[in-house]
C-alpha cells in the first residue's frame, strides 16, 4: 500500500505548508521588526518544538486540541486522529525552522535602505511589501524548504494527535514503521526511497537558494562596500 | 523656507548638543568623525529621534520632545542622501528614482522620472540596476531619488566620501549646479572642509557634539576663535602664548616675540597661523621676522610643505616649530638660499585663539 500514505502525506504537507507559511512568517516578522518586554521569552517558546522530544510536542498539542481544549469545548470542532490534526503536528514541529529563518532574513536586510525608503514617504506595510521582502525572500524561501522537508518527516507528535491510521491518518514516515514492524520490507524500501528522494531534492533547492542569496548579496554589497 | 533645530542626543559617550536657525541658505555641517554631524542629519531626517529638544521646518514642527510631537520620517518632507547611496538594489535605476512619487498616473510619473534621470545626465540609464552603475552614476541616481519627491530640505551626509579624488570634483560640480536650481534648504555633511567651504555660504563647526562655530564661511576660515576651529579649519601651526603687551605676546612653543594686530586678552592661550601664509623675504627688517632652519620638506604635486626650525639649527628630524606651505615655483627660488632664511609671519595673519 504505497499510493494511500503517500497521497495522505501530501494532503498533510500541503496543509501544513499553508500553515507554516502564514505563522511562520508572521511571527518572524514580528519578531524581526518589533522590540518588547518578554520577547526572548515568546522566541524561546516558539524554538522550543525544535528540541523538545515529539513525545512532549504531541502530549501539548493533545492538551490542546483534545477533550477540554478551547477548540473541542467551545467550537466543537474534533481534531484528534484526523489528518488535520497530523497537519498541524507537522506545522508545529517545523514551525521554528521557518521563523528564524525568516527572521535572519530580514535582519540581514541593510536598514539603511529602509530608511531611505521612509524618507521617502513610505509606510512601513510599504516598506515590507515592496523592499524588505524582496531583497529577504530568497533566505525566507530557503526557509520555507527546509520547514517543508522537516514537516514531510514528522513522526512522533503526530502519531499522538493523528494515530496511525491506514488510509485515514498514516503518513509515509508512519506508513514505513508499520511496514518494518510487519516485516514488509518490499514496502518499506519503496517507501524509504521515496521520502530519502523528496526529501533530498528539497534541501537541494534550500541549498541553491543559499547560494544565490550569497551571489545576490555580493551584488548588494557591491552597492554598500564604499562605506 | 527655514529649519529651525535645537536638540540634545544622549550618544553612548557624548551628548550631542546642536542649535542652528537656517533660512533659504546651504549650511555645511563640518567636524571630525565622531563629532555627531551625521547624527545631526538623521535626527532631522526622523531617521533617530533626539533625547529632547525641537526641529521646526517652515512652521510645522518636526518634533517637540516637550509638545509629545515626532512626525514619521515619511510626514517630514526631507531627502535624503546617504553615505552610501543606500539605493534598492532589486530596482532599477528607474524605478528607484519613481519609488517615492506618489499619487501620479503612471505616464506622469514616468515623465517625471526621465525628466530627473536627463538632469542629471543618466537617460538611457533607467533600465540598469545599481550595481551596473558606477559609483559616481549611483551617487546621482542617488540624488535624482531624494529630489524626485521636491523635498523642502537636501540632506547630504558626506556624499563624495565614496568617490576617487577625479569623480569629486565632477560630481561636485555637478550637485553645485543642481543645488543652485534647487529652492528648498540643503544641509551638507562634510569632514572635508574645502569642499563644504566651496558648496555651501554658511558653516557650522561641529566637535565632540558641540557647536563651535557658526557663520558665514569666510568669517570663519578668517576668525576662527577657538584652537578647536582653527584645528578643523586647516590651521596647522598653533603655539601657547604669553601676552607681554596688548599687542605683543611671547610664543612659547616657537620661542619667539609676536607683534600682533588685535589686541590679547586673557582668553587667549594660543596663536595659531595658516600654513600657507608664511612668507619669506629677504631680509630681517619687517617685524615678526625671524632666521629660521629647514628641518625637511614633503612634496605634493603643486606645493611643497616645509617644516621649519626658528632660532637655531635643528637636533633632529622631529624637532620643527612651524608648517609653511608654498607653490612649487616659489620652492624653485627658495630652495637655493643658504641657512638660514627668515621666516615672516604678518601681524594680520595670526589668529588669536580660546582653548
Amino acid at each position: 500500500m504505497l499510493w494511500e500514505p503517500s497521497i495522505l502525506s501530501l494532503q498533510v504537507t500541503l496543509v501544513a505548508s499553508v500553515l507554516i507559511l502564514v505563522f511562520g512568517l508572521s511571527f518572524g516578522i514580528f519578531l524581526a521588526r518589533k522590540q518588547f518586554p518578554g520577547q526572548i521569552f515568546i522566541s524561546t517558546l516558539l524554538n522550543l518544538p525544535l528540541v523538545l522530544p515529539p513525545s512532549v510536542v504531541g502530549y501539548f498539542l493533545l492538551l490542546a486540541l483534545g477533550r477540554g481544549s478551547p477548540i473541542k469545548e467551545w467550537l466543537g470542532i474534533n481534531l484528534l486522529f484526523t489528518w488535520q490534526a497530523g497537519a498541524i503536528a507537522s506545522a508545529v514541529v517545523a514551525l521554528p525552522l521557518m521563523v528564524e529563518s525568516t527572521r535572519a532574513a530580514i535582519g540581514s536586510v541593510n536598514s539603511e535602505l529602509e530608511a531611505a525608503a521612509r524618507t521617502l514617504g513610505s509606510k512601513e506595510a510599504e516598506i515590507l511589501w515592496r523592499i524588505t521582502l524582496p531583497l529577504a525572500y530568497r533566505g525566507i524561501l530557503a526557509g520555507f524548504g527546509l520547514s517543508v522537508a522537516r514537516g514531510l518527516g514528522e513522526f512522533g507528535a503526530t502519531l499522538m494527535v493523528a494515530g496511525s491510521i491506514p488510509g485515514r491518518t498514516q503518513t509515509l514516515p508512519l506508513a514505513i514503521y508499520d511496514a518494518v514492524q510487519s516485516q514488509n520490507y518490499g514496502l518499506a524500501n519503496v517507501m524509504v526511497l521515496l521520502m530519502t528522494t523528496i526529501a533530498f531534492t528539497l534541501l537541494w533547492w534550500v541549498r541553491l537558494l543559499e547560494r544565490q542569496k550569497e551571489k545576490g548579496k555580493g551584488k548588494i554589497d557591491a552597492v554598500d562596500s564604499r562605506y | 523656507m527655514r529649519l529651525i533645530v535645537d536638540i540634545k542626543k544622549q550618544l553612548p559617550s557624548y551628548l550631542l548638543e546642536v542649535t542652528f536657525d537656517l533660512e533659504g541658505e546651504a549650511l555645511g555641517i563640518l567636524g571630525s568623525s565622531g563629532s555627531g554631524k551625521s547624527m545631526t542629519l538623521r535626527c532631522i531626517a526622523g531617521i533617530e529621534t533626539p533625547t529632547s529638544g525641537k526641529i521646526v521646518l517652515n512652521d510645522q514642527i518636526l518634533y517637540d520632545s516637550r509638545k509629545g510631537i515626532n512626525l514619521p520620517s515619511r510626514d517630514r518632507k526631507v531627502g535624503f542622501l546617504f553615505q552610501n547611496y543606500a539605493l534598492f538594489p532589486h530596482l532599477t535605476v528607474a524605478q528607484n528614482v519613481a519609488y517615492g512619487l506618489k499619487g501620479l498616473s503612471k505616464n506622469a510619473t514616468n515623465r517625471r522620472v526621465i525628466e530627473q534621470l536627463e538632469q542629471m545626465k543618466l537617460s538611457g540609464l533607467g533600465d540598469r540596476y545599481p550595481h551596473q552603475l558606477s559609483g559616481g552614476q549611483q551617487q546621482r541616481v542617488a540624488l535624482a531619488r531624494a529630489l524626485a519627491t521636491e523635498p523642502d530640505v537636501l540632506l547630504l551626509d558626506e556624499p563624495f566620501s565614496a568617490l576617487d579624488t577625479y569623480l569629486r570634483s565632477e560630481l561636485e560640480k555637478q550637485l553645485s549646479k543642481t543645488l543652485s536650481s534647487y529652492k528648498g534648504l540643503t544641509l551638507f555633511v562634510s569632514h572635508n572642509l574645502e569642499e563644504a567651504y566651496r558648496i555651501c555660504q554658511k558653516l557650522l563647526v561641529l566637535s565632540v557634539g558641540k557647536v563651535v562655530a557658526e557663520g558665514q564661511k569666510q568669517a570663519i576660515f578668517d576668525h576662527p576663535d577657538s584652537l578647536t576651529v582653527a584645528q578643523l579649519t586647516g590651521c596647522k601651526n598653533y603655539s601657547h602664548i604669553q601676552p607681554i603687551a596688548a599687542q605683543k605676546i611671547h610664543a612659547i612653543d616657537w620661542d619667539c616675540t609676536l607683534q600682533t594686530v588685535k589686541s590679547v586678552s586673557s582668553r587667549h592661550t594660543h596663536v595659531g597661523i595658516r600654513a600657507h601664509q608664511i612668507t619669506f623675504p629677504e631680509t630681517l627688517d619687517q617685524p615678526n621676522t625671524f632666521p629660521t632652519w629647514l628641518v625637511w620638506t614633503s612634496e605634493t604635486p603643486h606645493r611643497m610643505t616645509l617644516y621649519l626650525k626658528l632660532g637655531e639649527p635643528p637636533t633632529d628630524p622631529d624637532d620643527y616649530h612651524l608648517q609653511a606651505e608654498v607653490f612649487k615655483e616659489k620652492w624653485e627660488r627658495l630652495k637655493n638660499r643658504p641657512m638660514p632664511w627668515f621666516t615672516h609671519m604678518e601681524p594680520s595673519k595670526l589668529l588669536l585663539l580660546n582653548p
